[in-house]
Parts: structure tokens; sequence; C-alpha cells
């Protein structure tokens, strides 16, 4: 083995070894909001009304993280219950690319900066994504 | 600063140990079952990592993926976003490397948007919503993500 390949994996055991700590914690923070928060409740908030909505479904899913599966499925819940696809877009969007669970993470990661301007972003993003992409499916 | 944050994280789970044990219990059963998921996914982010260090020297990570890799760059965003498996919290290590080699906020914005457009559970998704809201869906979304990573990368230089 050279000096060269000795270095890369020392460096890339380091770089994982110091995001330990970081990737521990987000996996018990996304796991305890995930037993204190029964799915159940995200029937409960929806309230019906197109615009509330959009913005509850995006405050949702930015609030909880977890697997895009568990978004299909709770969206596929959802919308079986009668909340507007456009709620739910916001939320499935929000769901996978906002993270407040694993926000602290980001920034000690990637920044502070970089990462609350990336999830504001973000959350802005999911409702345009959402409005743009029911607005095309009722066009089509 | 990585250490303090687990820390304050145990600290929460003893709080909430002092009125019910049994959720602590549930909660790390959870934690296990997503630290067995995503076993698989931190091997390849680690080999990633070598392959990055040995191979790719900063001048060719530019010419690849940083600012003079022009228009280049945003496809290897997207498309590396969308190909990049696991949880997104596990590639932040990786893209921390890349950052200080050079690569730009813009880029990085752009890959973990496309980390929400994932082929395996493409069909799970058809299933719950057809095809069509689908492809409109997931079409929108790579053009928000181009658009956040410009939006970085117009701003970079003000904030950073």
């Amino acid at each position: 083995m050279n000096n060269d390949f000795k270095k890369a994996i020392k460096s890339s055991v380091k770089s994982l070894y110091n995001s330990l700590p970081v990737i521990v914690g987000v996996v018990l923070l996304i796991s305890i909001v995930n037993v204190l928060i029964p799915k159940s409740f995200y029937l409960k908030i929806f309230n019906k009304s197109n615009l509330l909505d959009l913005f509850i479904g995006s405050s949702l899913g930015s609030i909880f993280a977890g697997n895009p599966i568990t978004s299909y499925m709770l969206g596929g819940e959802l919308l079986k219950e009668g909340i507007g696809l456009l709620a739910v877009t916001s939320f499935i969007v929000a769901w996978v690319t906002v993270g407040l669970v694993q926000l602290p993470a980001e920034i000690i990661m990637l920044g502070k900066k970089f990462a609350i301007l990336r999830n504001v972003i973000s959350f802005i993003f999911s409702i345009l994504v959402a409005t743009v992409t029911v607005s095309i499916i009722n066009n089509l | 600063m990585g250490i303090y944050f687990m820390i304050f994280v145990l600290a929460v789970y003893f709080l909430i140990s002092l009125f019910n044990i049994d959720l602590i219990f549930s909660s790390l059963q959870f934690s296990f079952l997503i630290f067995k998921n995503i076993l698989p996914a931190f091997i390849l982010i680690f080999i990633l990592m070598i392959i990055i260090n040995y191979y790719i020297h900063p001048k060719q990570v530019d010419n690849l993926i940083g600012k003079s890799a022009g228009i280049k760059r945003w496809a290897f965003a997207v498309i590396g976003g969308i190909i990049s498996t696991g949880p997104i919290y596990l590639w932040y290590p990786l893209l921390k490397d890349l950052n200080k080699r050079g690569v730009s906020h813009g880029f990085i914005a752009t890959f973990l948007y496309n980390r929400a457009i994932k082929i395996p559970i493409l069909p799970l998704f058809i299933f719950y919503f057809g095809i069509e809201y689908a492809v409109v869906l997931m079409i929108v979304m790579i053009l928000a993500s181009l658009v956040q990573g410009f939006i970085f990368e117009a701003i970079e230089k003000h904030i950073y």
C-alpha cells in the first residue's frame, strides 16, 4: 500500500470519525421525534382549506424527518382523508428537502449561514414547487 | 461541536427517561433500525471519500465540479443527488470535504435538493400518486434545485 493511499484512508477515517457524534445525535433525535408523535397527529392538524393547508403541509414536512417512503405513505393517507393535493405535495417536498431535526447537524457540518439559508429557501420552494406542480397537473 | 450536540441529545433522552422509560426503549429500537439501514450507505460514502482523497486532486475537483467546470458541474450535482443513497446527513462529511476543496455552496445546495428524488422508490411513489404526477413533480424539483444552486452561487460571495 503506497503512502498516498494510506493518507487517503487516514483522512477519510478522520473525517467520518469526527462526524460520528453528529450522525448518532441526528439518528437519536429523529427516532425520539418519530416515537413521540403518532401518525394520527398528521391527519388531525390539516384544516381542509387550500391555502392554509399548503402552509401547514410545508411546516409539518419541515419539522419531521425520516425516510421519504414514510412521507409517501403519509401523503397517500392524507389524500384518502380528503386533504388537497397542493397540501400533500408541499408536505412531501418539505419532508425531503427541509430538515429542522437535522438542522443542528447541518449547521455543524456545513456552516450556520449555509444551513439556515438553505432550509429557509427550501421551505419557500416547497410551497412554490407544490403550487407549480399542481397547476401543471390540473392543466394537463 | 458535534460532541456537544450528541451530549445535548443524550441529555434530552435522560430527561424523557425520568418520565417515560418505555418511550426511550422504543426510540432506541427505532434508532437501531435506522443504524442498520444506513450502514451500507455509510460504507459506500467511506469508499467514495477514499477514492476522492486518493484519485481526485483539488485541480481535478475544480475541473469536474468546481466553478471552472461550467455547466457540467450542475449535471453532476443533479445526477449525484439523485443516485446518492442513504439519509441526507450521511453526506455532510463528504460535502464538507468537497467544500474545503473549492466546491461551491451552490453545487452542494443543488446536490442536497436532488436527494429528494430517489429512483429505487419511484415505483412506490407512482403507486400512491400516479405516473403523471410523479414525472411532473420530478421535473419541477430538478428545475427548483438548479434555481436554488444559482441563488447560492449568486449570493455566495456576499455572505461567506
